[in-house]
């Protein structure tokens, strides 16, 4: 990127780090296949590569955004916001973490929540935003968890959740932990009650995500080449001392190895959640 | 340097070799030492009293690892009869990282599930130190499937480093075997009591702590992510581990107070390894009378309660929606 940029001018420069947050300016590149491309382009195709299909990271706004139909739709748990409970500090302290996260992303925590439909299919649909310290799972993230749960109970409709995390939020400690028991339970609730839960893991699932909520939907589905696992790569290269196998902790990896149903590209996502939930509700094809 | 000892029980170990010396000097002369012997063994118990009373949440988690800290199948021996160990997952095979299997206690007919550690390098290589794979918690949640049809309470003990981060376990599905038991536990229409009994290490130690009734031993730890784990990343150091053990809050005292852990289990002076019969004495009182405690209570009523509990976890700040 760098030599290109020295030989545009700065209005058309996009930012660094379009790997982060949805970058801003005309034109952007892709990850994968470094293909230039127009920016307006890549956000009617949804952030996904037109020339190598390559799925990039998608914020929550925009993800809830793309796969919700217009009207009618309900934020829930949006009145809910972090605290520091325990004053952790490391070498910031959480407090100014949450501030930046915040600032940064114009979300108060990294779960949105929202009730609404898809192709006329009344449904609650929860999105983590990655950028909001790495989608990770604290006590907001469950609670907006619970309470998704609980709107699907109340009016007896599907939950959906794409997922986006490194896993639980160190800075809150063992409760973070506890979200993981926390969000489970509401999910087994959930399916005592009858109502599905559709799991999409987005690149990345990790951790304490990837092992409660994101693990235990009746239909698990994966956007291609989704980075999703229990321990990162680094730590199991650290811990077994060889070179990981190619695709390792990949959608398809995980397809093979039965952990995962479908793979969907995002551009699908819609009518494909729509069709199984039909389906899995006994309703007419939508 | 006394290996059994950590680095900060290094003088107790010093006093302790001089008492011992003492004794052995003692048995082929006429001289009378007993006094010498009792005033120092005094010494050594202030000293030991000392340390014990001012340990850092670092230093404990160090006596939660400690090389002699009792085990799983240490307390199994001592507080239960008639055990059984079950094994295997019923599809891929067994995993001496976790034992479990029927007991009695004082009578009562149990289900116990617990994480094991080797003590020898063979035996920790054999229970892949205490580190669970897919097929450890799968046979965990068959023996609690197992032991809701007959009515059995469950008793867990978690004492983990983690759930092993592996290529086999990944590929056999480690997130959603910890993910399975967290969903069934939260339902499991049998009374469920849990016990740290030394490192509880995140989604791993959970992965066997969801009950109604947490307990943990007084020098065990529970946390979210190992020190060192949590120092290299927020402070790119594993050397604040010290630090990070801090912060965490990983103590049994700490998570007491916080309201995560029900009850805390005493330990001698100087830790569970210096007096494994007393240690056992006093978790067999614990579990007895927490099982009393479940005695003619409603099933639905328990697993309702054990929902709430579940549900009160976190801190959060929640505003008028106007």
């Amino acid at each position: 990127m760098s030599w290109w940029n020295k030989f545009l001018p700065t209005k058309i420069r996009t930012e660094g780090g379009s790997k982060k947050a949805v970058p801003h300016g005309l034109w952007a590149k892709c990850d994968a296949c470094n293909a230039v491309l127009y920016r307006a382009d890549l956000e009617r195709n949804l952030l996904v590569c037109p020339k190598c299909d390559h799925h990039m990271r998608v914020g929550a706004r925009m993800r809830l955004e793309s796969f919700l139909d217009p009207e009618p739709r309900m934020e829930i748990g949006a009145n809910l916001e972090p605290v520091d409970a325990l004053k952790f500090k490391d070498q910031k302290k959480y407090k100014d973490r949450i501030v930046q996260a915040q600032k940064a992303t114009d979300e108060k925590d990294a779960l949105i929540v929202l009730m609404g439909q898809v192709l006329g299919i009344p449904l609650v649909a929860a999105a983590f935003e990655f950028r909001f310290m790495g989608g990770s799972m604290g006590s907001v993230v469950g609670e907006r968890f619970v309470r998704a749960v609980d709107a699907c109970l109340e009016h007896r409709i599907p939950l959906v959740c794409f997922s986006a995390s490194g896993g639980a939020r160190m800075q809150e400690a063992l409760f973070s932990l506890m979200q993981m028991a926390k969000t489970s339970a509401a999910l087994a609730r959930l399916s005592k009650a009858g109502l599905p839960f559709i799991s999409v893991m987005t690149d990345p699932t990790m951790g304490g995500v990837s092992a409660s909520l994101a693990m235990l939907g009746d239909i698990n589905l994966a956007e291609p080449k989704a980075l999703i696992g229990f321990a990162g790569p680094r730590v199991i290269q650290q811990t077994v001392r060889e070179v990981l196998p190619e695709g390792f902790q990949r959608s398809e990896f995980l397809v093979s190895h039965g952990a995962v149903d479908i793979i969907v590209d995002r551009r699908d996502m819609r009518e494909k959640i729509a069709s199984l939930l039909s389906i899995l509700t006994r309703q007419a094809a939508p | 340097m006394n290996m059994n000892f950590l680095e900060f029980e290094q003088p107790i170990a010093e006093l302790e070799a001089k008492i011992d010396e003492l004794r052995y000097v003692g048995d082929d002369t006429d001289i009378n030492i007993g006094e010498e012997l009792s005033r120092l063994k005094a010494k050594c118990k202030t000293l030991t009293e000392s340390i014990f009373a001012n340990l850092t949440p670092w230093q404990i988690s160090q006596l939660a690892r400690h090389p002699l800290r009792p085990y799983t199948l240490d307390y199994i021996a001592r507080i239960t009869t008639h055990f059984d160990e079950l094994h295997g997952d019923r599809a891929f095979g067994d995993d001496p990282a976790i034992v479990c299997g029927t007991a009695r206690i004082e009578g009562r007919p149990i289900m116990i599930i617990g994480q094991q550690k080797g003590r020898d390098t063979t035996e920790k290589i054999r229970r892949n130190f205490g580190m669970p794979k897919p097929e450890g918690y799968r046979k965990a949640l068959r023996m609690m499937k197992m032991a809701e049809k007959f009515h059995l309470p469950v008793i867990t003990f978690i004492d983990t480093t983690g759930a092993y981060p592996g290529v086999g376990a990944e590929e056999r599905g480690q997130s959603e075997a910890i993910a399975r038991n967290l969903f069934e536990m939260a339902m499991l229409r049998t009374p469920i009591m849990c016990v740290i009994i030394g490192e509880g290490g995140s989604g791993g130690a959970l992965a066997i702590g969801v009950g109604d009734h947490v307990a943990m031993m007084e020098y065990g730890t529970y946390s979210v992510i190992s020190p060192e784990g949590c120092a290299s990343i927020l402070w790119k150091s594993a050397d604040k581990a010290p630090d990070a053990a801090e912060a965490l809050g990983i103590t049994s005292r700490r998570l007491k107070e916080l309201g995560l852990v029900d009850q805390i289990i005493k330990e001698p002076l100087g830790g569970a390894h210096r007096n494994v019969d007393a240690t056992a004495v006093s978790l067999r009182g614990a579990i007895l009378d927490t099982l009393q405690s479940f005695d003619g209570k409603d099933i639905d009523a328990l697993v309702q309660q054990r929902y709430e509990r579940l549900m009160r976890y976190g801190n959060f700040l929640e505003k008028d929606s106007a």
